[in-house]
């Protein structure tokens, strides 16, 4: 599966298929920090990602006051 | 995953509320929630006319139509910081928005010569942070529009990692003027000054880009530039692993400080606000924050071009 990370703009080819729960524990991402998409749609952390998924994580955090 | 209230596919799970939700059950307990908060804080009513503040980021944009999807009259305020591509990509999303939905947007660029300074200029002619400068800047800009353009409300996408990140910062570095000040309602000190609110205080940053990834709302995904470093973003990580181990911490932070705490250095006496002799907006001196910035860097610019 190819992981794109937002807005890094970094990509990653992953073998298998994983629970999004462990993909996240795998990169180091904390739950919640992140939007996991999908195509059009949102999944959750119990949900089976499979070779040959796109999957887009998107980082939630923004900001930058002094 | 089950959503909590239809037990439909869950799109969404928010540890913090210990639930799911699908699509359609998620954008309705988010816009209710935003509007309890409206009512609890009693932020503004139907009748006012409110000015969004809005960057093209994800949460201006849920805000904005948060608040036209639940009939409030609203118009959109762009502000142009001068940040080279970022601040191109972020004018066109929020045109975007504002276009498909058929809602007004007001435009303001630092670049054009009459209006002040960019973010660029300020962090470079001066030796402020960056993003310290981009706020003495925005605030300025935001009042101003709102007085001239007659708003009874000036409303910006804060949410709640924004507001106990800044509680965080704040309390690390005991600022008990910004302590004082720091709520989601604050009430005009000044003729020149508007009612300025958050209606996403009590919303995270998960919540509000769910909202708008699920409305197909294109947002500025990439961060500005100079955000890099910032020690926003570094509360904003440190509280992320509280909330990691202790669901919920970051909501008691902010709402038990609001509710016990904030009173406490609000008691500190405030300074009179006069009017700045140069833009004449409210100040504390001769010259308001804004006014003195511009002066640095047109200073600081002269002296560069002299000596090269």
């Amino acid at each position: 599966m190819l992981i794109r990370l937002e807005p890094q703009g970094k990509q990653i080819e992953l073998p298998g298929r994983r629970r999004v729960r462990e993909l996240l524990t795998k990169l180091g991402i904390a739950e919640g920090t992140v939007l996991v998409i999908r195509e059009d749609e949102l999944l959750t952390e119990d949900e089976v990602v499979e070779p040959g998924d796109d999957i887009e994580l998107r980082a939630v955090i923004s900001g930058g006051s002094a | 995953m089950k959503c909590k209230r239809c037990s439909e596919k869950a799109a969404i799970k928010l540890r913090s509320h210990n639930a799911a939700f699908c699509k359609a059950c998620f954008l309705f307990v988010f816009e209710r929630n935003v509007e309890r908060s409206i009512a609890r804080d009693e932020m503004f009513t139907h009748d006012d006319r409110i000015l969004v503040a809005v960057s093209g980021g994800k949460d201006s944009l849920a805000l904005w139509d948060v608040l036209h999807r639940l009939g409030y009259t609203t118009e959109g305020l762009y502000l142009g910081l001068g940040i080279g591509t970022y601040s191109k990509a972020s004018q066109q999303r929020t045109e975007e928005f504002a276009e498909q939905r058929g809602l007004s947007l007001r435009m303001v660029h630092l670049e054009e010569e009459d209006v002040g300074v960019t973010v660029p200029d300020a962090a470079q002619f001066t030796r402020r942070a960056p993003c310290a400068a981009c706020g003495t800047v925005k605030r300025h800009h935001f009042d101003r529009a709102a007085h001239e353009g007659g708003f009874s409300v000036l409303a910006t996408g804060h949410n709640l990692d924004d507001e106990a990140a800044r509680l965080l910062g704040n309390v690390l570095h005991w600022q008990i003027p910004y302590l004082a000040k720091q709520q989601p309602v604050l009430e005009p000190t000044h003729a020149r000054f508007v009612r300025k609110v958050r209606p996403l205080y009590r919303t995270s940053e998960l919540e509000s880009a769910t909202y708008a990834f699920l409305r197909g709302i294109k947002y500025i995904v990439e961060e500005c530039p100079n955000s890099h470093g910032a020690s926003q973003i570094l509360y904003k990580q440190l509280l992320n692993q509280l909330e990691n181990e202790m669901p919920g911490t970051k909501l008691t932070f902010l709402t038990d400080f609001l509710k016990h705490g904030r009173q406490a250095f609000a008691a500190q006496p405030a300074g009179q606000l006069g009017e700045c002799e140069r833009c004449g907006m409210p100040a504390m001196g001769e010259i308001c924050g804004y006014c003195r910035l511009v002066a640095e860097v047109d200073r600081r610019r002269s002296q560069a071009v002299a000596h090269s």
